[in-house]
């Protein structure tokens, strides 16, 4: 620990750092970084060279914590790692419903010795110096027991006295320094994950030990066959190797035998069918001819080959990590705690301990975590997630809210109506995993195929063993047998899962992250493709688009817009030159809530806002810019009126932008045969007006879509499309439902966690380039598979002749067998699915 | 000749107890979080 005294020091020695390294490579400017993020600091709010700079009030309050924590190392660690920290925000809250003793039922375990152990989810880590920084509580809270951080999952488990130290002021602790906790939510499932994945570890390590140690005994066995060996020896070898053999198909094989006898009371083909044929086949002959005292034993190959199929299995479910349930989606839709009000006070509660009637505080920024009743205070909601419209919604006294909605620009205190899984939103994550239960699995083609092969494959071992009866008797029995043997598929059951491994990695580093090849396999075929408006095919943010008359008034309006929350202000933010200019003071600011703002600037009246607003302040409009208004309203964009001095000098068309590719996209997607449809919540006008622009019929477009009436869209496509795919393309709340149910969900770059998290696909980079990419690299991920079921078919066939007519020896077999294999894993890992080369990941979004 | 009866058990046995590790360091959670620990690993002495 660091004594106070040497504090003052060490965040002056870390800002001029920070000055410097920032200042190389910039250009003529200079640029000044926050002292705890990075990002560059306006020039407002810069501060004489050797003081720290901040970009935000909350980057200041949580550098103060942590350096008089005397933790200030961290920065160091951070510079030294070439990381970036986040932007902070302040947070006010109180977090006291970690004490409250519902919050301790629910999340808390009691260890025994009088400590508790909690796990929490904290935002913002991301490199080796949050972790350090997170892991040094014990040592600023005695009370704290120990702290582990996983970084990936920004999990943390913290073990604590709560004699000692509530966990509220842990709590508070944690977000001063940067990292809101949040209770952790889906433990069980996780739990339940770790599980499988240490068992499915275990088998493989297992199966890997014996395949390694049947090798090494198989050397001498084939040395032995083609120089001679002493048969005490040789029966030593093929005693032991049978041994591991039968410990290696009893134990991690089992699986298989497992899997077989399942399908087969199912009726239904699987591809472990075959494999168990092929195993039990192998293994019975091995152990026969080994009893007899012959060499010709395949234990080597069936060790490896359980061994080989286990690891592709595994490595295939990782990504697999599917539905989840509706109880868990909610809680990444919804906040986690409400503010309370009783009479004056307020207390921060978990939402399970509301009760419907009981009024909530809800500030801006803030999302709603009840539905219910405004009862004071009047507002701007954001509802782009939950009902996909693209223009915040005014709300006041009486008016009924939803969960999840966000709230922009003013307090609201809310009366609920409806708590947790009966809120609107809770129903909707209900219907994701309804529907998400009931999609069937795809059958994919090694499937299918599996299913006739291992029946052509019996009915020619019984017609070989037919045949060999009638010529000779005696080897009727091995020659059947050894046909099994080397047609077990190994390199059928394979190929999928490596062509789907090897593809979905690629596309993960071009940032297209695919759960599951089954999505992939579905994406071949073209089909209904059903795109959501507001931020898939939209920015999801209203920009200015279009700027008629005067240009020099831009940088006026981004300052006058400046001060105020309302969400069209936001749009004219990026006018205002990024801190090039010193900001000019505003004075006689006055908002109008709904219409628009007047203020003055270096002497001269401005106002901005409705062309109707400026007209009745008595700002006259030119007969020209009328129109030009008028133009921008008939294509649904909001017509903005800057005026100066008595008159209206420009007009400015804001709107949620069409995103620049979009259209070259869906030409291109058109071309190679998907029907294009855009299902949308937002106004039939907007809706009308985008698909103008993309040239698509109207008829394949609605607008005002309810997320219910959405998920009955898909449905009623997939029942009518019939084997073609039905893929809806998304970023909210509202199309997790439709997501679900699609034949592939794909969630589109900054969506809404819960639609990611009901979605097959997900697309890392903004644009909706990577659907194109996505789609073309389905089809060549197929064309690789079907190549490798072509080759792994023709070996079978050679082994098929080889074995019927008698020639099948263990050598043949044996290089026939991993040969194929081979051939299989290298053509899965040559075939360019997704053109290679890795892009720099788009962590910022780009205003447009 | 028979030092093969004795080695060839040695070796399995060598290779059993390589397992056995693995499995020990599987079931004490070593393979949960691959990402955090050689982080911890390269921070943790900093000014204790």
């Amino acid at each position: 620990m660091v004594p106070p005294t040497e504090v003052s020091a060490a965040p002056l020695a870390s800002a001029s750092a920070r000055r410097e390294r920032t200042d190389v490579g910039s250009d003529t400017r200079t640029r000044v970084a926050c002292a705890h993020c990075g990002d560059p600091v306006p020039k407002a709010l810069r501060q004489p060279p050797g003081r720290n700079s901040f970009c935000c009030s909350g980057c200041e309050a949580v550098y103060g914590a942590i350096a008089a924590s005397g933790l200030d190392t961290y920065y160091a660690l951070q510079r030294r790692l070439e990381a970036k920290g986040r932007r902070a925000r302040v947070t006010d809250k109180q977090y006291e419903e970690f004490d409250d003793p519902v919050f301790a039922d629910l999340h808390t375990s009691d260890r025994g010795d009088g400590t508790l152990g909690v796990e929490l989810f904290v935002e913002n880590v991301h490199c080796g110096a949050c972790v350090w920084l997170l892991e040094r509580l014990p040592h600023l809270e005695p009370g704290v027991k120990s702290a582990q951080v996983q970084m990936k999952s920004g999990a943390l488990r913290i073990v604590f006295d709560p004699g000692a130290v509530r966990l509220s002021h842990l709590a508070r602790r944690l977000a001063a320094f940067g990292y809101p906790p949040h209770p952790a939510r889906g433990r069980s499932a996780d739990q339940l994950r770790r599980r499988e994945t240490r068992r499915a570890l275990q088998h493989i390590a297992v199966a890997g030990a014996i395949a390694g140690n049947t090798m090494v005994l198989a050397f001498p066995l084939y040395g032995g066959a083609l120089h001679g060996i002493e048969a005490e020896y040789q029966r030593f070898f093929l005693y032991l190797s049978l041994g591991l053999a039968w410990v290696s198909v009893a134990f991690p094989g089992r699986t298989f035998f497992r899997g077989a006898f399942s399908a087969w009371r199912a009726r239904t083909p699987h591809m472990d069918v075959p494999i168990a044929v092929g195993l039990g086949a192998g293994l019975l002959l091995s152990t026969y001819n080994a009893l007899r005292g012959s060499s010709e034993v395949y234990f080597e190959s069936l060790c490896v080959l359980v061994f080989l199929l286990l690891a592709g299995r595994f490595v295939q479910r990782r990504q697999q990590q599917r539905s989840q349930s509706a109880v868990e989606l909610l809680f990444l839709a919804t906040p986690s705690s409400a503010r309370l009000v009783l009479g004056d006070e307020r207390r921060q509660v978990p939402i399970e301990a509301l009760l419907p009637g009981q009024v909530v505080e809800v500030l801006p920024g803030e999302s709603l975590p009840v539905d219910g009743l405004v009862r004071a205070g009047s507002s701007h909601l954001d509802t782009k997630w939950l009902t996909g419209e693209s223009r915040p919604v005014a709300v006041g006294p009486g008016d009924p809210v939803s969960a999840a909605a966000v709230n922009r620009t003013a307090p609201l205190q809310v009366e609920c109506t409806a708590v947790g899984e009966a809120t609107r939103v809770g129903r909707l994550m209900g219907l994701v995993e309804t529907s998400a239960a009931r999609e069937a699995p795809v059958v994919g083609l090694a499937h299918r195929i599996a299913g006739r092969f291992a029946v052509a494959v019996l009915v020619l071992a019984a017609l070989t063993a037919a045949i060999w009866y009638q010529l000779d008797p005696i080897r009727a029995l091995p020659n059947a047998l050894a046909l099994l043997i080397v047609t077990c598929p190994c390199a059928l059951g394979l190929a999928t899962p490596l062509a789907f491994v090897a593809a979905v990695g690629r596309a993960a580093q071009r940032g297209i992250l695919v759960r599951g090849g089954d999505a992939l396999e579905s994406l071949v075929r073209a089909g209904d493709l059903v795109l959501d408006k507001t931020g898939t095919l939209t920015a999801g943010q209203p920009a200015v688009t279009e700027w008629i008359g005067e240009r020099r008034l831009r940088g006026i309006a981004a300052e006058l817009e400046a001060c105020s929350a309302h969400p069209i202000a936001r749009a004219f933010a990026p006018l205002g030159g990024g801190g090039e200019r010193e900001s000019t003071p505003v004075s006689e600011f006055t908002e109008h809530p709904g219409l628009g703002v007047e203020g003055r600037i270096e002497g001269s009246h401005y106002a901005v806002g409705s062309l109707r607003f400026a007209q009745a302040r008595g700002f006259a409009c030119s007969a020209e810019l009328e129109a030009a208004a008028a133009r921008m309203a008939n294509r649904a964009a909001t017509p903005i009126a800057v005026a100066r001095d008595g008159g209206v000098l420009a007009i400015a068309a804001v709107e949620d932008p069409l995103l620049p590719d979009a259209k070259a996209t869906l030409d291109g997607l058109r071309r190679v045969g998907w029907r294009i449809r855009i299902v949308s919540g937002d106004h039939p006008d907007v809706v009308r007006a985008v698909a103008q622009r993309l040239g698509l019929p109207e008829e394949l477009c609605r607008g005002g879509v309810s997320p219910e009436a959405k998920l009955a869209a898909i449905e009623e496509l997939r029942a009518r499309a019939g084997k073609d795919p039905v893929v809806m393309v998304g970023d909210g709340v509202n199309d997790a439902a439709a997501l679900a149910a699609a034949t592939v969900g794909i969630a589109v770059h900054g969506g809404a966690e819960a639609s990611l998290a009901a979605a097959d696909v997900y697309l890392g980079r903004r644009g909706l380039a990577p659907l194109a990419e996505l789609l073309a690299g389905a089809r060549r991920t197929f064309r690789a598979i079907r190549t490798n079921v072509a080759v792994s078919l023709v070996y079978n066939a050679t082994g098929v002749a080889l074995a019927m007519t008698g020639h099948l020896d263990p050598i043949v077999a044996a290089v026939l067998m991993p040969l194929s294999s081979l051939t299989v894993i290298a053509l899965s890992y040559r075939a360019s699915t997704f053109p290679a080369g890795s892009l720099a990941p788009q962590t910022q979004t780009v205003s447009p | 000749m028979s030092l093969i009866y004795l080695i060839l058990p040695i070796a399995l046995i060598v290779a059993g107890l390589a397992l056995a590790a693995f499995l020990w360091a599987l079931r004490t959670g070593q393979y949960d979080d691959l990402d955090t620990p050689p982080q911890r690993q390269l921070l943790g002495d900093e000014r204790d």
